[in-house]
């Protein structure tokens, strides 16, 4: 016996002995999911909140044009646009060498999270660099700092602080959307579950991927929470 | 082009009159769901704040469970667990016939589970805001605990909550389109018919992101709306008018 076939053999329960295996891969790969698209979404979400506040006009219009379509239609949409809708135009791809990308269910999900992911993370940190007090800039030019300087050493650690309890529910918000990439075929915890529900008619095993979708979530938050206690170590909040 | 806008065309061969009902049973659903949700989230909220250790202990578990599953997850269970239950029992009354929770109320329910959890949280905030003296000043005038909550602290928690409630609202919207996988015939459902039809994916995905763009849009502009007329008594002194 293998050693995820250990939990289902030992509570009993002949679906998760069948499919632990299956469930534990499956796990695997959303957690795979979710933190490749969460961590590209945060460069890419910090970068587009920096250009929105300090580029040019068009490009900043541009920027929020991106945030309000990917904020303002459904995750699902966007997975079905990207890999129906996109993936339709092969022999484009082909032309310019990305069908390697179009052609794979695991890279459009990859791509429609993080697109959608940076889009929300992008707001996040716009609000927080805004919330931010005007003389804190101020004081950064005083000292005479330049406009890197002042955004890495003096805006960016406070806005973290801000920023970081939204960013924690965008994370949670992304390892449940991600059972979205069961409907584009790929066998993430969801579709592992799908999978040995629809050939063992066992509603348990929903719950046992609730159990472990409520596991990852609960994870999440203890890190978050010793996370928000380092960063504000500083302040007197407890 | 001609193609297209035949295709987007009201009528046997364009796909315009599905969408637009599409997109009709859309907003019906998150419509639906609304009120459902977010009576569920003030009662859980109201069990949260209770004296009673149970009552909390039930509120806590609630809203940590279902904010903490994915909705995809909650639909299935919904749709296929509480199908066999709700079986089960017309069966165990020994009722003539059989019982099916249909798509639609499949989903309502699903959705509204999780707009509970989620407005839960909204409304405990609004309400821990409303100032102890409040109450104190209503038994004062001798109002009953119903009233106090009715006249007293629901209108004021009621614009404290309303950006939270708006924020459930928006992301209510683009969950309806979770709907679309267990058959009901949604925005997104009719999308994916039209592109098995006419492999034309992109077409039809696309005009399903702009109907709910157009549907996020005007609740966001709404929302400003109704949000400046509860403040309107709390402009600040010599600021801008909302």
């Amino acid at each position: 016996m293998r050693w995820c076939e250990a939990p289902g053999a030992w509570i009993g329960l002949e679906v998760l002995q069948n499919y632990g295996c299956r469930m534990i891969s499956g796990l695997w790969l959303t957690i795979e999911l979710v933190l490749i698209s969460f961590t590209l979404g945060l460069v890419i979400g910090l970068a587009l909140a920096l250009l929105r506040l300090n580029g040019p006009r068009p490009l900043a219009m541009l920027i929020t044009g991106y945030m309000t379509f990917f904020r303002g239609t459904p995750l699902l949409g966007q997975l079905f646009l990207i890999y129906y809708g996109l993936g339709s135009f092969r022999l484009f791809w082909q032309d310019v060498g990305l069908w390697w990308l179009f052609r794979e269910p695991y890279y459009c999900c990859l791509l429609a999270f993080t697109a959608n992911t940076a889009a929300y993370q992008a707001e996040i940190f716009r609000g927080a660099f805004l919330a931010l007090p005007r003389g804190q800039t101020e004081a950064a030019e005083a000292l005479g700092l330049n406009r890197i300087a002042t955004y890495w050493t003096v805006l960016l650690p406070q806005a973290m602080i801000t920023a970081l309890r939204p960013l924690g529910n965008e994370l949670i918000v992304m390892i449940k959307a991600s059972a979205l990439a069961s409907l584009v075929t790929l066998f993430d915890l969801m579709g592992a579950t799908k999978l040995a529900f629809a050939r063992s008619f066992d509603l348990n095993i929903y719950l046992v991927a609730a159990l472990l979708y409520l596991g990852l979530v609960e994870i999440i938050r203890r890190i978050w929470d010793a996370m928000e206690r380092r960063l504000t170590r500083h302040l007197v909040l407890h | 082009m001609d193609k297209y806008l035949t295709l987007l065309s009201f009528g046997p061969e364009g796909w315009g009159d599905e969408l637009l009902s599409g997109a009709l049973v859309t907003i019906s659903v998150a419509l639906a769901t609304l009120p459902f949700g977010l009576a569920l989230g003030l009662g859980v909220a109201l069990a949260k704040r209770s004296d009673n250790r149970l009552l909390r202990a039930v509120g806590t578990a609630y809203t940590t469970i279902f904010r903490g599953v994915p909705e995809l997850l909650t639909l299935y269970i919904i749709y296929f667990g509480v199908q066999v239950l709700v079986q089960a029992l017309w069966k165990g009354l020994g009722l003539p016939g059989t019982i099916e929770l249909s798509p639609f109320v499949s989903g309502v329910v699903a959705l509204g589970i999780v707009l509970g959890a989620f407005s839960a949280e909204v409304w405990l905030g609004a309400l821990n805001a409303v100032h102890k003296g409040q109450r104190e000043a209503a038994a004062a005038l001798g109002l009953s605990k119903a009233q106090t909550f009715r006249l007293v602290v629901l209108p004021q928690v009621f614009r404290v909550a309303l950006p939270g409630l708006g924020n459930n609202w928006m992301v209510l919207l683009k969950e309806t389109s979770l709907v679309s996988v267990i058959t009901l015939q949604d925005t997104m459902f009719i999308a994916t018919r039209a592109n098995v039809t006419t492999k034309e994916p992109f077409l039809f995905f696309g005009v399903a992101m702009l109907i709910y763009l157009f549907f996020s849009v005007i609740s966001a502009t709404g929302l400003s709306r109704i949000e400046a007329r509860t403040n309107r008594a709390y402009a600040p002194a010599g600021g801008r008018r909302p």
